[in-house]
């Protein structure tokens, strides 16, 4: 075993499992992880959709529903949607911009944990029926301590805590990671497209979660220690937790959809085998998208009684936003026409999906944005159909097509195509069979979040129809998971780049070692595999007696010094032990801020706190900036 | 039930339902031109090059697909902008109702100048073709939201605000209304009862709903009627007429016009008013209303004099 | 076969103060992303004030003296932190040590003031929504002050007790600017609790 590989070795068994710091293995768990509450979120829907299929079912009585559609949309959007695409992007941002793993590595696996305990809070209180009960977005008052007593909506409120400070350590490691340390030569304006998305999508977290977070804090002290944030009766008021919501609540969805744009970006250019058309309109696309997202909000609001003029900013915002989507879709088919003819296998399938599906949700968008046709529209079916065609036919098939396109990198095994078709086809066709249904039960008159409904409704047949569409969907997740451990036991082995891709991520081995490259390329292009001779040049002596990368200029990626990254620990581990029993403590009492917070102090101090071994070690290798030398690239001009 | 937004009876809906077709057809057709050029792009070129630089033609194209998007987006927004207008000319000589939501059930007060003539009812509403009713909306406990699709976009009752609705029914029916925001476990069965009258019959029917209550006609009645006001029924409903005046729950004094109980969880009819008033939580479980323990022939006694009540 | 060209990093340094290092960009990242937090507290104060009749409801606005006293010696405090930051970066433990030390007497001397500011501020977070949001306000300035001034006295203790490489040097300075958010992030917040209620 060389040295790189011993120094990067995780300790065998469960203690290095608890203690590793490979972005990739924590990227892997936080990914099943993800898919895990994903088929449980799912489960809670088939559930839903059963009580549905008939007029006055009996299936499920309210109180159940109420929780049922409340986890679902809740571990949907929390515990799932942000969760995977931020795991997809830990997995992949290290090898895609040519280094050996994130920024942060120790809080990283921190990040996971809290993520896990997080999840595992939720379902614990659902399964003993003290789950959140008041929809995922929890207005008040209903959420508000007089009308839902008990711990119930306690518990959605530590969720957002949980799953909020995991996405937020997720954007610090994508933007330091991105931005300080690329691979010599990988300037910003070759930074791949999936590198791009993601850091757009980093800054779009740091600044709407802290909105939620502070509005939910303001839920629970309203819930445990008589605040009045929320009660009109003493100066609060209701509208001020829909605003907070809303102000993070629509960026999040551009969070989960961005990620997704990134992706095809990626996937279509290899399928098209040729560079991906307008790179700086699309990364100004995503950036546009993220700053519109923040414009926005109000649009969840078009009911409430707002002054004219506001609802008409709103309007214009809502249907703008629909410019910057339409430029990365007019993009992406010019990349396909200008390109060779696409060899069809289930990744290229799923992106095709996502055109047929996504753009129907984006009219539908539009059509709610637009705040007079809102004002039918807004809190029926017709806004169900909307969110799930933008969030399967937007994220959810993207992330499908990526899984299929990345597997073989992550894993070493190829997916079984046939397989990943029958997978395809079920979806696509279950997906449209369920939904589309529902723009007309909106139009019908129906609204959103019934548990029954008459039969003099006349709702019965399309909802019949819908669960029918569902229990198809459910087949495809099936026929996807076969397809992954089938896979796993005996698929066929994969090549290092199978799809014949041009990212940094395709130069090292499927799986890739601990440290991700032997040697750290240079860089010095958009599509760095399709270069000739590629790498023209490889970076050396970087010590390898403890964990190192090399950091990089911000501006030019030329390097600057050498980064001593942390081992392997478990203190992560332990922090967010601490802090899970933190977080769990202040749903019960407001003094468990306090005591709770000296193990926390605790395990964080002892977490910070340097080994004199790795002190030694770091000491041996110790090159001071005064003493340095500044090594430019050391060759001439580089083409693009 | 009518409730759909697609066949309006009123002018107001007829303006959303056009903004929605021309959305609509708008959507279809872009739809259907860019999955068209999506199929034709996915043949790709014979001789494609991987770093070939990107033509002018293709990048003029791009522009020109953004500039088109652009101008019809534009339209659809000054179209919205015309439909809001279009609904904010409410004409005078409204009517004015407060509609104050509950869980989970309507309050409905027909305003009136003078306190007396005001009319209390609940989960029905009747208005006068041709002549716009202004609804005054407020909560009375979490946030509901008011939707007769038939006749108009939804307005959400806030605890703390009164916001404002204005409905006009131009086609008599009858037309039902839900409520569209989740307020706990009855949201479902939070219906109402719409009835778009000539203008003539909308007099009669308010005049009637001003009486006191029908004094009883029958033995039965006249008993149904002294164990309403001996057991706990009086504790929360009002029947005016009579010395029931509390307001915790709906109105009473002519429940017996109504085509549907319980916000519309039940048809109107004798053994639904007998059953509900035994074990509302069968029908439905959260309502705030409690059994009623009375013997069989005391039920049928009540639930007739109710239904007399018109 | 390809001729290579190599990249010899071997002379590089193994770490770097200021925007080179990675720890100053995480710092930055719990800034942009804490100082959000306060400005989105900042705005719902001013959203309740602007549904409100009068302001402050029912309440006196708080007691000038604490709170004006914690905005000198934070501001004054600042001084110390700078010392230390430049000793960080000299990598001069001997001053280090010395300012670090006055820096968390200025910490002690803040959260002591700020038990009297919150006994000052005449509401209770449970009378009304503003009692509420000015509670709140302090109390996430506070959760700030207290968190910062635990990391500066272990760091403290670590440059006694060592073990000690460059790289501690940089965390001192990233400390630094942790503590000069602490003070910038409490002047709106100054303003808003204090001179809002008075001036407007």
């Amino acid at each position: 075993m060389s040295r790189l590989e011993s120094t990067w070795a995780d300790s065998p068994g469960l203690l290095g499992a608890l203690s590793t710091v490979d972005h990739k293995r924590i990227a892997i768990r936080y990914v099943v992880t993800s898919l895990v509450f994903f088929v449980l979120a799912g489960f809670l829907a088939l559930v839903m959709r059963t009580q549905l299929a008939r007029a006055d079912n009996h299936l499920v009585g309210p109180d159940l529903y109420n929780q049922l559609f409340s986890m679902h949309g809740s571990a949907m959007m929390f515990l799932f949607a942000v969760p995977v695409m931020e795991a997809v992007a830990l997995y992949l941002i290290p090898l895609m911009v040519g280094t050996r793993n994130v920024a942060f590595p120790r809080l990283n696996a921190y990040g996971y944990w809290l993520f896990l305990f997080g999840g595992l809070m939720s379902f614990t209180a659902f399964a003993l029926d003290i789950g959140p009960e008041a929809g995922w977005f929890s207005y008040v008052p209903l959420a508000g301590p007089q009308y839902s007593p008990g711990k119930r909506t306690d518990f959605w409120a530590q969720l957002i805590t949980f799953t909020e400070v995991a996405a937020l350590i997720g954007a610090i490691q994508i933007i330091v990671t991105v931005f300080k340390m690329r691979a010599p030569g990988m300037t910003l304006s070759r930074l791949p497209m999936f590198a791009w998305a993601m850091l757009v999508t980093a800054f779009m977290i740091m600044f709407a979660m802290p909105s939620v977070m502070l509005a939910s804090t303001f839920l629970i002290t309203d819930r445990l220690v008589s605040t009045q944030f929320f009660n009109p009766a003493e100066g609060g008021d209701v509208l001020l937790w829909q605003h907070m919501f809303w102000f993070f609540g629509h960026p999040e969805v551009y969070i989960i959809f961005v990620p997704a744009l990134g992706m095809i970006s990626e996937i279509l250019p290899a399928f098209a085998r040729r560079r991906v058309v307008g790179y700086l309109g699309l990364v100004i696309a995503l950036v546009s998208i993220a700053f519109l997202s923040f414009g926005l909000w109000v649009h969840h609001m078009f009911t409430t009684g707002l002054p004219p003029l506001g609802m008409s900013f709103f309007t214009v915002a809502s249907i703008m936003i629909a410019l910057p989507t339409g430029l990365q879709i007019f993009c992406w088919i010019a990349t396909l026409a200008t390109g060779e003819r696409v060899r069809f296998a289930t990744p290229i399938l799923f992106v095709i999906g996502f055109f047929f599906i996504f753009i129907i949700g984006g009219m539908t968008g539009i059509m709610l944005g637009a705040s007079t046709l809102d004002q039918q529209l807004h809190d029926s079916y017709f806004v169900v159909a909307h969110l799930h065609y933008v969030l399967i036919g937007g994220a959810v098939f993207p992330l499908f097509a990526g899984f299929h396109y990345w597997f073989p990198k992550i894993t070493g095994r190829q997916l079984s195509e046939t397989l990943g078709r029958w997978n395809f086809w079920l979806l696509f066709v279950g997906f449209n069979v369920a939904f589309f249904p529902m723009h007309i039960l909106g139009l019908e008159g129906m609204p959103r979040r019934m548990y029954t409904y008459s039969a003099a409704s006349g709702w019965e047949g399309l909802n019949l129809l819908s669960t029918l569409g569902a229990l198809v969907i459910a087949a495809s997740v099936l026929v996807f998971v076969c397809n992954v451990v089938v896979t796993l036991l005996r698929g066929a082995r994969a090549a290092d780049n199978p799809w014949g891709a041009s990212g940094l991520e395709w130069a090292t081995a499927s799986p890739p070692p601990a440290y991700n490259f032997a040697d750290i390329p240079v860089v010095r292009s958009r599509a760095p595999l399709w270069e000739e001779n590629f790498p023209a040049a490889t970076v050396v002596g970087l010590p390898d007696l403890v964990p190192t990368a090399l950091v990089t200029r911000l501006h030019d990626a030329q390097p600057d010094h050498v980064a001593l990254l942390p081992t392997p620990s478990p203190w992560p581990l332990l922090a967010a032990i601490a802090t899970t029993v933190l977080f769990i403590g202040t749903i019960f009492s407001p003094w468990a801020l306090i005591w709770g917070s000296v193990p926390v102090a605790i395990t964080l101090i002892g977490w910070f706190w340097p080994s004199p071994d790795e002190a030694r070690r770091h000491r041996e290798i110790e090159i001071k900036p005064d003493e340095a030398e500044q090594r430019e690239l050391a060759f001439g001009e580089l083409s693009s | 039930m009518n409730h759909t937004a697609l066949a309006p009876a009123g002018p107001f809906a007829e303006r959303i339902v056009e903004l929605f077709w021309l959305f609509g057809i708008v959507a279809a057709v872009v739809y259907l031109i860019v999955i068209g050029f999506l199929v034709y792009g996915l043949r790709g070129r014979r001789e494609a090059e991987a770093s070939a630089p990107v033509s002018p033609k293709t990048l003029r194209a791009i522009g020109a697909a953004v500039g088109l998007t652009g101008i019809v987006l534009v339209g659809l927004t000054i179209s919205d902008f015309l439909g809001n207008r279009a609904l904010a000319k409410v004409p005078a000589d409204a009517l004015h109702v407060r509609v104050t939501g509950h869980q989970w059930w309507w309050e409905i007060e027909y305003q009136d100048s003078i306190v007396a003539r005001r009319v209390t009812t609940a989960n029905q509403l009747a208005l006068p073709l041709g002549r716009p009713v202004m609804l005054e909306l407020g909560s009375g406990d979490v946030i509901h939201s008011f939707w007769v699709p038939s006749l108009q976009g939804k307005k959400d009752l806030l605890p703390g605000y009164t916001t404002t609705l204005a409905l006009l029914a131009s086609r008599a029916g009858d037309y039902t209304g839900e409520c569209a925001e989740f307020c706990g476990y009855q949201h479902a069965h939070m219906s109402l009862d719409v009835a778009a009258v000539p203008p003539d019959e909308f007099a009669r029917w308010l005049e009637a709903q001003r009486a006191d209550a029908a004094e009883p006609a029958t033995e039965a009645q006249r008993r149904g009627r002294e164990i309403f006001l001996t057991s706990s029924c009086r504790a929360c409903h009002a029947v005016q007429g009579t010395i029931a005046a509390a307001r915790l729950g709906p109105d009473l004094t002519h429940v017996g016009s109504r085509p549907r109980i319980a916000a519309g969880a039940l048809p109107n009819n004798l053994a639904n008013m007998a059953a509900w008033i035994a074990n509302p939580q069968a029908f439905k479980p959260g309502a705030r209303m409690p059994a009623t323990q009375l013997a069989s022939d005391d039920l049928a006694a009540l639930a007739s004099w109710l239904g007399s009540l018109r | 076969m390809s001729t290579r060209t190599t990249l010899d990093v071997s002379r590089l340094p193994t770490y770097a103060f200021g925007h080179r290092s990675l720890m100053w960009w995480g710092t930055a990242g719990m800034i942009v992303i804490e100082g959000t937090l306060f400005a989105i507290g900042i705005v719902a104060y001013f959203y309740l004030r602007g549904i409100a009749q009068e302001w402050p409801l029912s309440a006196p606005p708080p007691d000038l003296l604490y709170g004006t006293l914690n905005t000198i010696i934070l501001l004054l405090s600042g001084i110390p932190n700078q010392l230390a930051a430049k000793a960080g970066e000299r990598e001069d433990l001997g001053s280090v040590r010395v300012w670090m030390l006055v820096c968390i007497v200025f910490a002690v001397a803040v959260q002591v003031v700020r038990i009297y500011e919150f006994g000052a501020l005449n509401t209770h977070w449970s009378h009304n929504a503003y009692g509420s949001i000015v509670f709140a306000l302090l109390t996430l300035h506070t959760v700030h002050l207290v968190t910062d001034f635990v990391d500066t006295v272990v760091l403290e203790v670590l440059m006694f007790t060592g073990p000690l490489t460059g790289r501690r040097f940089v965390d001192v300075c990233e400390n630094a600017g942790y503590w000069w958010f602490v003070v910038a992030a409490w002047l709106p917040i100054y303003f808003t609790l204090y001179l809002v209620p008075r001036l407007f």
